[in-house]
């Protein structure tokens, strides 16, 4: 994907763009915010990622002129304040995610793939397939290799965002926002039991696990080998 | 720092310039009564006199035409006997004066058929001063005329008397009033200085100073109060601030250096790739567990420091408590313990609904974390009782709510439960356990922010925590 980088900080800057392009991603960087709304105009990028305080522009006035202007271009805002206030006002401006500094790159690149993902022309299927797993949107059922898995509402769900997202990394923090909608840290890993709870269900018996846990990441569910 | 002085001295106080401009109202209205009601005085007298000077005339023309002039002048001498007030005078019908105790017809009243006033020179004694009198002329059938007439100067100099005997009392009231005002406002400053002076000195750093209160329970006492009970909250947020940043040199610096320790260990270790790895990833953990703890403390100041900002929606707690005890449920029966909710059927509360779900999570995940034994236990021998069961429940108590949650295990004692609310306080039994020492701190500024409270109570065996929230969040303050 084509990625812009608002981004002062030189420092930041350098890791991110090195990190992005590592992951496979063409990464631009604009050091300012009109220097970066002027790049964000141009257009052709797959997602933008806002640092909220920038010189000459801050990063909300970008995301609102953009929006304004009609660009919809998926905004990942990236800020040191991370309040539930805050964030709303991120989102209100427009922004379609926002990771509190100090994050942890993992998160962020699950996250813009996450963000380009839900923006491609995909949505309105009612029926995710990943392997022999199927889960049916209008009837809320799911079969592994033709046989029914009763799940619970909150398994259910879990499982669903899990397939949405089928062959990318979703955090625990994703799982915990999009699943429970909670913005907190829940001190311990409650996410992990969950998951462990459901693999048991879908994974348990079968030859090949779909359920993988990503070291240091969080999880992916993926027929094989991709 | 920059001070106001208060400005002069009692004299251009704020309290005396009321003072003068009410006197001087006061002075200007009551000068009008006293001039109007003379003046109405004047006129009654003078009135009054004719009046009883009328009937005189009438009983004097009857006489006349009963008994003549011989009758007149009987009923004149009669009237003017023992009273050098009563004055007359008998003009023959060719203008000559026959009888009488002025000379002749004023010419204030020759030709006022109703009578009037006029000034005169008596006949006499003292004929120095000019007297007043009030008089009419009666002409008699033969053309003859009769003045009657009655000195009133008497009457006048009293009532000149009394107006200025009035003038001098206004005159020693609005001294006493300026006097008053000026001593008032002096009692005023007076006390107003002393809260100046505490708020300079608290400016100064001398944060332990307090308003004096007279205990008159005024309005002064009243600023003194509400100043003083202000700067008790301040005082209260500069050494929550003094505390915090004590702690955070303490619980921060120590795992900081855990870090550096680990990050320089590793360096030193010129292994292979697989212990730099390891040595980089404990690294990176530990990072995150300071990202926690400073991200739980910046919640902490700000929650303690504020309002809620407007972020509270109507929400229906049994819900949002059951879906947090949910969340926990795996987590609690891989611990080996059992975790039950019970709510009431729907309790709607007004609270910022993350804030609150923090602080059951973290009630939970305490629960379930120290409820159980505590793996240093068995090495000291002692026996501390392992938790079982965590119940979680919500109730409705009058217009608010109440969550508890509650477990079976070793409960803290009656003397640390004070002390487990306050940042990083970690009780010697968890000090093994991970965690930050923030959370129950956290829970309750989330009360408080809500206008409620958090208490600890003896669950027998156990603890029970509850979180107490009102039905409408009063902003705290």
């Amino acid at each position: 994907m084509r990625v812009l980088v608002i981004e002062d900080d030189k420092e930041t800057a350098g890791f991110l763009l090195k990190s992005l392009k590592e992951s496979g991603h063409n990464a631009e960087l604009a050091g300012d915010g009109e220097s970066g709304l002027a790049m964000a105009r141009e257009g052709g990028f797959d997602i933008l990622i806002v640092d909220r305080m920038l010189p000459l522009m801050d990063g909300l006035s970008i995301v609102k002129q953009l929006r304004a202007e009609g660009d919809r271009t998926p905004v990942l805002i990236l800020s040191a304040l991370g309040e539930v206030d805050d964030r709303v006002k991120g989102l209100r401006a427009g922004g379609d995610d926002y990771l509190t500094k100090p994050y942890a790159y993992t998160e962020l690149l699950a996250r813009i793939e996450a963000l380009a993902r839900r923006h491609a022309p995909e949505e309105q299927t009612t029926r995710y397939v990943v392997g022999d797993l199927v889960l049916d949107r209008l009837s809320h059922r799911v079969m592994r290799a033709g046989e029914t898995i009763t799940l619970q509402p909150r398994e259910y769900r879990l499982l669903e965002y899990l397939m949405r997202h089928a062959g990318q990394v979703v955090t625990r923090t994703m799982l915990l926002e999009n699943v429970w909608d909670y913005h907190f840290d829940p001190q311990t890993n409650v996410i992990d039991v969950h998951v462990s709870r459901l693999r048991g269900k879908i994974d348990k018996g079968f030859e090949t696990p779909l359920l993988h846990t990503v070291r240091g990441a969080g999880y992916m569910i993926r027929d094989g080998d991709g | 720092m920059a001070t106001v002085e208060s400005p002069g001295g009692a004299l251009s106080s704020g309290a005396f310039r009321i003072a003068v401009a009410a006197l001087a109202v006061f002075v200007i209205a009551a000068s009008a009564i006293v001039f109007v009601l003379f003046r109405q005085s004047e006129v009654a007298l003078q009135t009054e006199v004719l009046a009883s000077l009328t009937s005189d005339g009438a009983a004097i023309e009857r006489a006349f035409d009963t008994g003549g002039n011989a009758a007149v002048r009987q009923v004149l001498s009669a009237r003017a006997a023992g009273d050098s007030n009563r004055l007359y005078l008998i003009i023959s019908p060719s203008g000559e004066k026959v009888a009488g105790n002025i000379d002749d017809v004023p010419s204030e009243i020759t030709n006022k058929p109703s009578g009037g006033v006029f000034t005169y020179r008596r006949s006499g004694t003292d004929t120095s001063s000019a007297r007043q009198a009030v008089a009419l002329v009666v002409t008699l059938s033969d053309g003859a005329r009769v003045l009657v007439g009655r000195d009133i100067e008497a009457e006048q100099a009293m009532l000149v008397r009394l107006r200025l005997l009035a003038l001098i009392g206004m005159g020693v009231l609005a001294a006493a009033g300026l006097i008053g005002g000026y001593v008032l406002s002096r009692a005023v400053i007076g006390r107003l200085e002393s809260v100046n002076r505490t708020a300079r000195s608290i400016m100064a750093g001398d944060l332990s100073r307090r308003v004096p209160v007279s205990g008159q329970g005024d309005e002064i006492d009243a600023v003194a109060l509400n100043l003083n009970l202000m700067l008790d909250r301040i005082a209260q947020l500069m050494n929550g601030l003094r505390e915090v940043s004590d702690n955070i040199a303490h619980d921060l610096k120590t795992p900081l250096n855990r870090l550096r320790n680990r990050a320089e260990a590793a360096l030193r270790d010129n292994g292979n790739a697989e212990t730099y790895r390891a040595g980089l990833e404990h690294t990176i953990e530990e990072a995150d567990e300071l990202i926690k703890t400073f991200n739980a403390l910046l919640l902490i100041a700000r929650l303690e420091a504020g309002a809620l900002e407007g972020n509270v929606e109507q929400v229906d707690l049994d819900q949002l408590v059951g879906d947090v005890a949910e969340l926990y449920e795996p987590v609690a029966e891989e611990a080996g313990l059992t975790l039950s909710f019970s709510g009431t059927g729907g309790v709607l509360i007004e609270v910022n609904r993350h804030l609150v779900g923090q602080a059951v999570a973290n009630l939970i995940d305490n629960a379930i974390k120290y409820g159980r034994a505590s793996p240093s236990a068995s090495e000291t021998g002692s026996v501390r009782r392992s938790a079982t069961h965590v119940a979680v429940g919500v109730r409705r108590v009058g217009s608010g709510a109440e969550v508890s949650v509650a477990d079976d295990g070793a409960g803290i004692g009656a003397e640390d439960r004070a002390r487990v609310l306050k940042r990083f306080v970690r009780l010697e039994q968890s000090r093994s356990r991970p965690g930050t020492g923030l959370g129950l701190s956290l829970v309750a500024a989330v009360a408080r922010l809500h206008g409620g409270t958090v208490r600890l109570e003896d669950n027998d065996p156990g603890l029970r925590v509850v979180l107490s929230l009102p039905a409408q969040s009063a902003q705290a303050g």
